[in-house]
C-alpha cells in the first residue's frame, strides 16, 4: 500500500505541473491587460505597471520566473488588491466555501444514500417512485432555484432563516441545503442502480441460501459492493461542490472562494487565476488520490492490483 | 428407506406483463436419506426453478409458489412464514450453486462467508466459526487452510472458489444438499474433481443431495435416482440404471441420443428437434408431442398420466399404455445404450440396485 501511494504522489505532482503550465499559457491567451480597464491611469503608468509586474519580458522568461517561484511556494500578488498575496487571499477566502462543501457533500450523501437504499429495497414500489421523482427533481431544477424559493419562503415569508449573509449556523442552513440538493439526486439515484445490480447477484443469493436475514443480506453483503460505483462519483462530486457553489455564494453573499474566481478572470488578474486554478486542480487531484485509496479498503481486488501489500 | 424430502404437485408460476409463466407444473417426488437424486432436463425445464422453490428462494414478486406441499420432516416448506425458513436455510438444506466465479461475495474474505451460517444457525462466537471454517476448507480439499481463510474469492481458481462454495453449504452439516448444476461452469478436469469431493463427502457426512443438471455424463457418475423433467413436470423417473438402460420415454431416448460419447467412433449426435413449448401458454396433452417422433392422436389431446414400469420407475408417456403400439428406441439409441453398458454385467433394469 505504502509503496502504492509513494507511486501515486509522484504522479500527482507531474500532473500538477502539467496542470500549471497549461493554465499559464492558456492564461496568457486572455485578450487585454490587467490594467485595461483602469482608465484613470496615463501611459508611463502602464508601462511602469507593465515593467514593475514583469509582463512586458518574453512568455517564457515569465513563465520560468513563475514556475520558479511556485516551486518554493510563493503564488505572487494580485495585480488588483495593492499587491496582496495571493496565497493570502485564497486562505480568507476558502473558509466558508470548504465549510459549505463539506457540510453539503456529508448531508447530501447520507440522505442520498438512504434514499437510493429505500427505492432499491422498495423497488417499484410508492416509496421507489417518490424517491426517483425527489432525485429527477434535484438535478433539474437549477440549485440557484432552489435557494431562491428557500429565500423567499423560509427566509422572507415565514422568517425562519437568516436570507443571506454569513454569520454563523443559521447562515449555512439554506445554502448547505441547496448545494446538497444535486448531490442527494446524484448519489440516491446511482446507489439505487447499484443496489438493485447488486441484488441480482448471485452471491446475494448464496447469502440468502446461508439463512440470513434479509437485513444482514443488505447491510453486509449489498451495500458495500453497490458503494463501489458511488466511491468514483464522489471524487469529482466533491469538487465540483467546491467550485460550483459560485452562484449560490452569491445568491446569500457567502465570502467564498468561487465568487474571487470568476472576478479574477474578468479581471485578468493573473496570479489569483494560477492561484486558485492550482488551488482546484491541487485538490481535485488529493481526492482523486483519496478516492483511489478508499476503493482499495473497500474493494479487496483492487488493493491487490495496485500492489502488493 | 426413509423419506426425508416430499414434493407433492408443485405448481410454481411467475407473473410477467406477457401473462402468467406456468414454470413448474405439477411436479412430485421425493429424496430418500443419504441417497444422491439427480433432476435432469434442458434449459427452462425448471428444474432450478422446483429446487429454488424448496430452498425458499423463488423471488416473490413475480414468482410464488401456486399450489402444492414441499414436506420436509413434518413441516410444509411451501407454507412455512420466512423467519421459519430462514432457519432451515443453510442449516438443514443447503446449496450450491452453478458458477463458483459469481456466487461469492468478492469483497468478503472466504472465511467470514463460511463464517456466517455458522454464527447463525450454530451459536459460534467468531473463534469457534474460524476454526470450524479452516476444519471445513481442509474438508474440501483446500491446501494451507490456516492461511487461506482470509483470503478473497478472487484470489482463488474456479474449481477452488466451488469448494469453497460447497464448504460454505456444507458448514452446518445440512440434512438435503441442493446442488444445482455445480460443475457446468467448470472445466472437465475440474469437474470429475468436484464430483469426486461430492461423493466423498456425502460418504463422510451422510447427506442427501438433489443433483441438477443437464449432463446425463455426470448423472451416471453421481445419481442413485434420476428424475427427467420437461415443460415443468417430471416425465420420467426410475435408477440410474432404469434410466440408461430401460428408457421408456422418448424424451428421455432424446436426451441419451444427444450425449456424446467417448468410446465409440461411428456414431452421430441426435439432436431433439424443435424447442420447448412455451410456458406462458402450455399445449394441451403431452407438451412433448410436438418435438416426438412417436407422437400419437392421444398425445395431442390428454396429458399422459405416470405409468408405472417398476416400483422405482415412471414414465409418463402414452406408449406405455396397453393399447398403444409397441415402439422400440431408434436404433442409434439403442446401440448407445449398450455401448453404456458398464464393464460387469448389466444389472438388472428393474432391480433397483445402484449402480456404482
Amino acid at each position: 500500500m505504502g509503496r502504492y501511494i509513494g507511486g501515486r504522489v509522484v504522479s500527482m505532482v507531474i500532473t500538477f505541473l502539467i496542470i500549471a503550465s497549461l493554465t499559464f499559457f492558456l492564461m496568457k491567451l486572455l485578450p487585454g491587460t490587467p490594467f485595461n480597464n483602469q482608465e484613470k491611469l496615463t501611459d508611463t503608468q502602464i508601462v511602469q505597471l507593465n515593467e514593475k509586474y514583469g509582463l512586458n519580458d518574453p512568455v517564457a522568461v515569465q513563465y520560468f520566473s513563475y514556475m520558479k517561484n511556485l516551486f518554493v511556494g510563493d503564488l505572487g500578488v494580485s495585480f488588483q488588491q495593492d499587491g496582496r498575496e495571493v496565497s493570502t487571499i485564497i486562505g480568507e477566502r476558502i473558509g466558508p466555501s470548504a465549510y459549505l462543501g463539506f457540510q453539503s457533500i456529508v448531508l447530501g450523501t447520507i440522505v442520498g444514500l438512504f434514499l437510493g437504499i429505500i427505492a432499491a429495497l422498495r423497488h417499484n414500489s410508492f416509496l421507489d417512485y417518490g424517491t426517483m421523482v425527489i432525485a429527477v427533481l434535484g438535478i433539474s431544477i437549477p440549485n440557484f432555484v432552489i435557494a431562491g424559493l428557500m429565500q423567499y419562503w423560509l427566509g422572507v415569508k415565514w422568517e425562519l432563516l437568516p436570507v443571506a449573509y454569513w454569520d454563523g449556523f443559521a447562515y449555512t442552513i439554506m445554502p448547505t441545503i441547496a448545494i446538497a440538493s444535486i448531490v442527494v439526486a446524484t448519489i440516491a439515484r446511482f446507489m439505487r442502480t447499484e443496489m438493485l445490480e447488486v441484488l441480482g447477484q448471485d452471491y446475494i443469493t448464496t447469502a440468502k441460501a446461508k439463512g440470513l436475514s434479509s437485513t444482514a443480506v443488505v447491510i453486509r453483503h449489498t451495500i458495500r459492493n453497490a458503494s463501489i460505483p458511488i466511491i468514483t462519483i464522489m471524487g469529482p462530486l466533491v469538487v465540483a461542490l467546491m467550485t460550483g457553489t459560485l452562484v449560490i455564494e452569491q445568491i446569500f453573499v457567502i465570502p467564498g472562494l468561487g465568487e474571487k474566481f470568476v472576478n479574477s478572470i474578468m479581471t485578468n488578474d493573473f496570479p489569483i487565476i494560477m492561484g486558485t486554478t492550482l488551488f482546484y486542480s491541487l485538490l481535485f487531484i488529493v481526492v482523486i488520490l483519496l478516492v483511489d485509496i478508499m476503493y482499495g479498503i473497500i474493494d479487496p481486488r483492487i488493493r491487490l492490483a495496485g500492489g502488493k501489500d | 428407506m426413509e423419506k426425508i424430502l416430499e414434493v407433492n404437485d408443485l405448481h410454481v408460476s411467475f407473473d410477467t406483463f406477457a401473462g402468467e409463466v406456468k414454470a413448474v407444473r405439477g411436479v412430485n417426488f421425493h429424496l430418500n436419506k443419504g441417497e444422491t437424486l439427480a433432476i435432469v432436463g434442458e434449459s427452462g425445464s425448471g428444474k432450478s426453478v422446483t429446487s429454488k422453490a424448496v430452498m425458499g428462494l423463488i423471488p416473490n414478486p413475480p414468482g410464488r409458489i401456486k399450489q402444492g406441499e414441499i414436506k420436509f420432516g413434518d413441516r410444509n416448506l411451501a407454507q412455512l412464514p420466512e423467519k421459519e425458513m430462514q432457519k432451515i436455510r443453510g442449516s438443514e438444506i443447503s446449496m450450491i450453486f452453478q458458477d463458483p466465479m459469481t456466487s461469492l461475495n468478492p469483497t468478503m474474505t472466504i472465511g467470514k462467508q463460511i463464517m456466517e451460517g455458522l454464527i447463525k444457525h450454530q451459536n459460534m462466537n467468531k473463534s469457534e466459526a474460524k476454526e470450524r471454517a479452516i476444519e471445513l476448507l481442509k474438508l474440501v480439499g483446500i491446501p494451507n487452510a490456516e492461511g487461506r481463510v482470509t483470503e478473497y474469492p478472487h484470489q482463488f481458481s474456479g474449481g477452488m472458489r466451488q469448494r469453497v462454495v460447497i464448504a460454505i453449504a456444507l458448514a452446518c452439516n445440512p440434512r438435503v444438499l441442493i446442488a444445482d448444476e455445480p460443475t457446468t461452469a467448470l472445466d472437465v478436469t475440474i469437474q470429475a474433481q468436484i464430483l469426486e469431493l461430492l461423493n466423498d463427502l456425502q460418504e463422510k457426512m451422510g447427506t442427501s443431495i438433489i443433483f441438477i443438471t443437464h449432463d446425463l455424463g455426470v448423472v451416471a457418475n453421481i445419481a442413485d435416482r434420476v428424475a427427467v423433467m420437461y415443460a415443468g413436470k417430471i416425465v420420467e423417473t426410475g435408477t440410474v440404471d432404469e434410466i440408461f438402460y430401460n428408457p421408456q420415454h422418448p424424451y428421455t431416448w432424446g436426451l441419451l441420443g444427444s450425449m456424446p460419447s467417448l468410446d465409440s467412433t461411428d456414431e452421430e449426435l441426435i439432436a431433439i428437434p424443435g424447442s420447448p413449448p412455451d410456458l406462458l401458454d402450455p399445449p394441451k396433452g403431452d407438451a412433448f408431442a410436438p418435438r416426438n417422433p412417436y407422437a400419437m392422436q392421444i398425445d395431442t389431446e390428454m396429458e399422459p398420466p405416470l405409468f408405472k414400469v417398476s416400483d422405482t420407475h415412471y414414465a409418463a408417456t402414452w406408449l406405455l399404455h396397453e393399447k398403444a403400439p409397441k415402439v422400440e428406441p431408434p436404433a442409434a439409441i439403442k446401440k448407445r445404450m449398450q455401448g453404456m453398458a458398464p464393464d460387469e454385467p448389466i444389472i438388472g433394469a428393474k432391480d433397483g440396485g445402484k449402480h456404482v
